[in-house]
This record gives C-alpha cells, structure tokens and sequence, in this order.
C-alpha cells in the first residue's frame, strides 16, 4: 500500500496563488475590466461633488480608499469564484490542507488587489492634486495591509455564500461593514504620515485585524471546506 | 481496525426531507474491485460521495481504509482516495500540461512527472493545449492522468467509461487492476452494467436508495 505525503503548507499555498494568478493572466478581468472601471471611478467622484470642485485636493484621499475599497473587493470575491464544486472536490480528495487554500487563494487576491490600488495611486495623485504625498514605504505596507485583509475577508465571505442564489450581493454585504477597521486602521496610517503624527494606533488597528482575520480564515477553513465540497 | 478497505454499516443520506440512500451494508475488501450499477437517481453517485468522504452521512458508520472516518483524520484519509467523474475537475483557462503540474505541485510526491504522465495516456501532442479547447475525451484523460500521477490505494470512477474510446477505457482498466494488485480498492459506478462486466470482480444495484 501506498501513500503520497503532503508537501508543506506553503508550498501548497504558493500553488494555490499561482493558480490563481495564471488564471488571471489568461483570463485578464481584474487588469482588463474592473481595473478600467475603478479608474473611471476615481475621475467621475468630482463630477459628483461639484460643490467641492475647488477643493478636489481634500478629497484625494478619501477618493482612494473608497476606490480601493470597492474595486478591491471586486477582485478579491471574483477570485473567490475561481474554483467550481468539482474543483473544490479534487482538492480536498488531494488532501491539500484547507489552510492552505484559503491562504493561497487569499495572497493571489491581495497581490490583485495591490495591484490595482497601486495603478489607481498615481492617478488619484495626478487628478487631485493633494497638499503633500506620504513616505512612499509606509504607505506601501499601509495599502499591502489593507489588500491582505480585504482579501482574506472576502475569501472567508466567498466560502461562507458558495452554492447561494443570493451570493453576489450577499458576500458583499459581509465584507463591507467588517472591513470598516481595515479602512480606519489603513487611511489613518496614511493621515497619520501624512501629518507627520504617531502611526502606532492605526497601524496596530491595521496589524490587528489582519490577524485576526488570518487566525479565522485559517481555523475556520476545514468546516467550510467541509460544507462547500 | 476493520480488514476490510471500506465499510459501511447502516448507512442513510437524505437531502432535506427527501431520503436519497437507506440502510445501506457494503464491504469492500483489499484488492477487490466494486462495480454499482442502477437506473439514474438510484443514488449510486450519492454512494460513491459518501464512500469518497466528501459527503456526510446522516445515519450510519463509514469506515476507509480500516477506521471511522474522523474529522482530524480527513486530510491523510483523502490523500489516499482518487475520484474520477464525468465532469473533470480541469482548469479551463490552464493547459493540459499545467493542469497536472498544479497536481505535481500540490501533492509533492508523484509516481511520474505531469509530461511524462501525458504521455502515458497519449496526450504528450496535446500537452500545450488549453483545457477549455481540448475535447471532452482529452480532459477526462488528462483526470485520469491525475489519478495515474498520484496513484491513491482507493479508487473511485463515477461513470468514468461514458463517452470513452477503446484506449481510454483500457487505460481504466489499468488503473484499476493495477490499484487492486497493489492491495488497493476500487469502486466504479456506471448504469451500464455491460461497461462494469470487464473492469471489476462483482457488481452490486442500487435502486430507490437501496441496495438490491
């Protein structure tokens, strides 16, 4: 009798992600669509807000997350619907550990989603012209933080809706409001460099609930794995 | 521990308040291929779900592999199991080669390598090609492959003759005796009794959720 061993966890991990990501680069929706539509996004919010036209440096900022935010999501519950239930069931019978799939998958949606916050970026600086610009580091690991968590959540929300009718809007309306502290703890660390303040507070709120958000995703996986195969 | 490779004893599935399997005993000993025939909607792929452990059942004890199925367990008992179906579990979008190298990959310690494999069941040519171009007889060559490649102790073939050529079905053949003359096991449903004739050492029926 025979028996395969596993191989590690990160290594099933990276083969996840890189699944995902060739699939990506074949299919090209988040850098073909929704990357176009976030940076139409990002030019139509002034046409919105006409009154404040003369002080489209205010609301650089503000404009970026809300972009991140929504397009982000976007890509990182499209990638969530990479895999179809035979898929999920030749996995699991591969006996990759579930840990595992939620962590690849979720590092391909974050490099996506880091991906587009970081070609929206430039645009947003350009149109909205803001007073000052942050240390371009921090920042980086402020909006890596942001695309981590957002991805991890989404993917735990992409799990928990497989197989409903209702799973497009309602994945939505699961991240959305628990994604609230990734905004606060990733923008105020931006206000925050950018005022030249502490970042210690929204850079620990930032930390904080992208780990506890992979200690869900990680713990949690065998049972949705279970209910989803 | 339980000699045999797969025990039932008592088995029942219902999905909502339809029951879909009932009082279901089967054995299946080390070295034995099991064919399970029925008409469509007997519940032969529900079987093969439960004996697969992806489905759960709600009354009775599933034993793989010689011990009850434990949730801790899963992930070692699986690595042992190899499922085939009608609808491969192929990524479209990746190519053939690719498709196996992500098995090469994840699985870490394979009998052959994701070309060499290819070759194995005439796909070498078609290496290249993307999996949502390839016909319906490649891509379930390519999941049989996938079996090869690991080689489980336990097989399971869900209709996996249908819409085969002769070399293709041979290929199963081999696989199954194969996995059999190692000690493995192997369950094969198919409603064509005809197709079971050949591959396995004896047949059982499923109908109205019951074995016959």
């Amino acid at each position: 009798m025979t028996r395969a061993t596993a191989s590690g966890f990160w290594k099933q991990a990276l083969s996840i992600a890189r699944r995902d990501l060739m699939i990506e680069s074949r299919g090209g929706e988040v850098f073909g669509v929704v990357l176009p539509f976030a940076a139409v996004a990002v030019f139509v919010v002034p046409l919105a807000t006409d009154a404040l036209a003369t002080r489209l440096d205010q609301l650089a900022y503000p404009v970026f997350w809300l972009v991140g935010l929504l397009f982000g999501m976007q890509v990182a519950l499209r990638q969530t619907g990479t895999e179809n239930l035979t898929q999920r069931r030749t996995l699991a019978l591969m006996g990759i550990d579930p840990a595992a799939r939620f962590a690849g998958r979720s590092l391909a949606a974050a490099i996506l989603t880091t991906g587009v916050m970081l070609v929206i970026a430039p645009l947003v600086v350009l149109f909205y012209d803001p007073d000052s610009i942050p240390d371009i580091w921090p920042s980086l690991a402020a909006i890596i933080g942001f695309a981590l968590g957002l991805s991890m959540l989404s993917t735990l929300a992409g799990d928990v809706t497989v197989g409903l009718r209702t799973r497009s809007s309602l994945a939505p309306l699961i991240v959305a409001p628990i994604s609230v502290p990734l905004l606060i703890g990733a923008s105020q660390t931006l206000e925050a460099l950018i005022r030249d303040r502490s970042t210690m507070a929204p850079a620990l709120l930032l930390t904080v609930t992208v780990l506890s958000l992979a200690v869900t995703g990680v713990l949690t996986a065998p049972a949705l794995e279970e209910a989803t195969t | 521990m339980n000699s045999a490779l797969v025990s039932l004893r008592g088995v029942g599935v219902r999905f909502g308040p339809t029951p879909v399997l009932a009082d279901i005993d089967l054995d299946l000993a080390p070295g034995e291929a099991l064919g399970i025939t029925g008409p469509n909607g007997a519940g032969k792929s529900t079987l093969l779900a439960v004996i697969s452990t992806l489905l759960r059942p709600a009354a009775g004890t599933v034993s793989v592999f010689g011990s009850p199925v434990l949730r801790r367990d899963l992930p070692g008992v699986r690595r042992r199991i190899g499922m085939s179906g009608h609808e491969p579990g192929l990524y479209p979008e990746l190519t053939l080669l690719e498709n196996l190298a992500l098995v090469e990959n994840l699985v870490g310690d394979v009998r052959m390598s994701a070309m060499q494999v290819l070759e194995v069941v005439g796909l070498a040519g078609a290496a290249q090609r993307r999996a949502s171009t390839a016909s319906n007889g490649m891509q379930r060559r390519t999941d049989l492959a996938r079996l090869i490649m690991t080689r489980p102790d336990l097989i399971l073939l869900d209709e996996a003759h249908a819409s085969l050529d002769s070399a293709a079905r041979d290929i199963i053949d081999r696989l199954i005796h194969r996995t059999c003359e190692a000690g493995g096991g192997a369950v094969v449903v198919s409603h064509d009794r005809g197709v079971l004739g050949r591959s396995v050492d004896r047949v059982v029926e499923v109908a109205a959720g019951r074995l016959t």
